[in-house]
């Protein structure tokens, strides 16, 4: 098992003391491409949070690929995201004023990677997903089903354990829909492991299981094996 | 922790948002600009008060011996008191205060060269004259006298420009004889005067001047400049002692005011040091308003920076920075900015003041009088100040980046990817 949470429990203290997630167990194998459900309010977004080592937990275990994630320093956590995760978000986030190529290397240039071999690694990612010639243009010359595009080819780049999609598809249109997830099912195809939060159902029902979260604790489990 | 891959990382950031670039080196030129046009217009009002008054920079006192009014222990009035050569090392030995001391003998004579002579006053003065009226010779115009020349009564003389004027026709002086009185003396200097108007006199040695003409020990006056005495109070307690000095050596009531004539520039000295001090309490103030309004708006500019950089430091820590990257980008970023904005104000600061001086001292060489005062002169400001304003511009802009980005950071990447 890739993904092992055990009994994750998670509360915010903005005033009145916040209860997200109530004791949240899940595995997720290798290769798995799970869609994660809920309402606004309902956790989905706190555990997006903690499966990316972008926020922490109160109790439980969270194993990613054998490592315990606990009490990491920002430096060990940052580096971790860097080699483990691949992020995927609804808005894109690609730097505004660096090119679909520099966006995509950006991860190796954290991994310290030289410059001319990161960006040599950029362009086969970017071929991938069919933008090489897009490579020298700005995010704001790209159309939203590219900028995702690049952003995949991003969260691809440093060959990472995991790929979370933040509401991927959520600013697209439906055929552009269509064709990223098409994108997002090429690369688990090829092995990697996928989590993607939507409310989306057309999404999710793109996806082999989807966990419905409701008030901070797993509602319902569906498999949906039969659909590949 | 510092490769080339880094630098351009942050060279792009730094490149790609030219807008953000130019405000922020904008203001940091021009804060270090400015600071450097008002300092040098604050130091060149100093250097022009100081220029004027340069004669009275110094709490400067002559004394000469006069006639006793009163009886005295016996002694008779109206008795001429007269100074000798020993006046000067007890005046030394017997009061702290002096710092320079000079014996001035006073002449009038004829100098003559060739065929051209005219009536000069010539004074007998110690090498000390030169600092203590400031006597100046610029480079080229030989030298004023020295204490070899005292030691072996030589027979030299330090002219005025009018006299190389008048007597050689402004041809060059220097090493030629001219006849004081009856006796050779060989020019080795000719001093510089600013008014050419009034007599000024030449200067011999002091020991010569007294071989020659007073019997090898009178003493006209004596004159000298003193340290620690800086009130009104002070010096009339210090005149009150020399004359007690000199009424127990010469016999002479100290009360008798005509006995010891006495004159100082104390009065002056005063108030062009209260002067100076304002200008330096105000080139000080323009100096710090200045520089706090160049950080107040380094540190604006990085301010806003950093909080429309969150969603960027966001998408950069999802991708797997750590903090310490992203603080160190922000930093170094200030860093360059500031220092290469920074330098650029200061060169075209000292560039500006320094051809204000220039245009200035051209205006004056073409003068062909130059008693008028001159408020101003050389609008500059010292290297060292220039270099200081900057890197407490380059400081500023370093922890000003340094605080918001160290908030951005500790925001989590998702919330921070949110920030529009």
């Amino acid at each position: 098992m890739i993904i092992e949470l055990k009994d994750i429990n998670k509360t915010y203290y903005n005033g009145a003391p916040l209860h997200v997630l109530k004791g949240i167990d899940l595995g997720i194998e290798k290769g798995e491409m799970v869609s994660i459900m809920g309402a606004s309010g309902s956790g989905k977004s706190t555990l997006l949070n903690i499966l990316g080592i972008l926020d922490t937990y109160d109790t439980g275990s969270y194993t990613l690929s054998g490592h315990l994630i606990r009490d990491l320093s920002e430096t060990k956590a940052a580096e971790l995201r860097n080699r483990m995760i691949g992020f995927v978000f609804q808005s894109f986030n690609l730097i505004t004023f660096k090119n679909a190529v520099e966006n995509v290397a950006l991860p190796l240039y954290y991994q310290g990677m030289k410059r001319k071999k990161r960006n040599a690694m950029a362009m086969e990612y970017l071929d991938m997903v069919g933008l090489t010639d897009w490579a020298e243009h700005m995010p704001n010359e790209l159309s939203g089903g590219q900028k995702q595009r690049v952003a995949i080819a991003r969260a691809l780049i440093a060959q990472p354990q995991v790929i979370l999609a933040d509401e991927p598809t959520g600013a697209l249109d439906s055929v552009t829909t269509v064709e990223v997830m098409e994108l997002l099912r090429k690369v688990n195809n090829e092995g990697m492991t996928m989590i993607i939060v939507t409310h989306e159902p057309s999404v999710a029902e793109a996806t082999d299981r989807i966990i419905r979260l409701k008030d901070g604790i797993i509602e319902r489990i569906e498999e949906r094996k039969a659909h590949v | 922790m510092f490769d080339f891959d880094n630098f351009r990382e942050i060279w792009s950031t730094v490149k790609k948002n030219k807008l953000r670039t130019f405000l922020t080196g904008f203001s940091v030129a021009w804060g270090i600009l400015m600071l450097i046009i008002l300092l040098g217009a604050g130091n060149g009002l100093r250097n022009g008060m100081m220029l004027n008054f340069r004669n009275y920079s110094l709490n400067r006192i002559e004394m000469w011996p006069r006639w006793s009014s009163m009886p005295y222990k016996g002694m008779q009035q109206n008795r001429r008191i007269k100074f000798k050569t020993d006046e000067i090392d007890f005046l030394v030995r017997e009061n702290p205060e002096i710092d320079l001391i000079t014996g001035v003998n006073y002449h009038n004579f004829e100098i003559t060269y060739g065929e051209e002579y005219n009536s000069y006053s010539v004074q007998g003065v110690h090498p000390t004259k030169a600092v203590i009226d400031n006597v100046e010779i610029h480079s080229g115009k030989g030298r004023f006298l020295n204490d070899v020349d005292i030691k072996e009564k030589r027979k030299v003389v330090v002219i005025s420009p009018q006299m190389q004027e008048t007597l050689f026709r402004n041809t060059d002086p220097l090493g030629k004889w001219v006849q004081i009185g009856k006796i050779p003396f060989q020019v080795i200097g000719v001093y510089y005067v600013e008014n050419n108007n009034y007599d000024v006199p030449a200067y011999i040695p002091f020991s010569t001047s007294q071989a020659l003409y007073r019997a090898g020990y009178g003493v006209d006056e004596v004159a000298f400049t003193t340290n620690g005495i800086n009130t009104q109070e002070e010096y009339e307690a210090f005149a009150e002692r020399l004359r007690v000095q000199m009424g127990q050596r010469h016999w002479f009531d100290p009360e008798d005011r005509r006995a010891l004539g006495m004159w100082s520039t104390l009065e002056d000295f005063i108030m062009i040091s209260k002067i100076m001090w304002v200008i330096r309490v105000f080139v000080g103030i323009i100096g710090i308003v200045t520089l706090a309004a160049g950080i107040v708006g380094v540190s604006n500019i990085m301010l806003i920076t950093v909080r429309e950089r969150t969603k960027e430091f966001g998408i950069r820590k999802a991708i797997g920075a750590t903090p310490v990257s992203i603080i160190k980008l922000v930093v170094i970023e200030s860093i360059i900015i500031t220092l290469v904005f920074g330098y650029i104000g200061l060169v075209m600061g000292i560039g500006v003041t320094e051809g204000v001086n220039t245009i200035m001292q051209a205006a004056n060489n073409g003068q062909t009088s130059n008693d008028s005062m001159s408020i101003f002169s050389n609008p500059t400001v010292g290297l060292d100040i220039a270099f200081f304003a900057m890197s407490l511009l380059v400081i500023a802009g370093v922890l000003a980046g340094y605080f918001p980005a160290r908030k951005a950071v500790k925001i989590t990447a998702i919330e921070a990817m949110r920030h529009e």
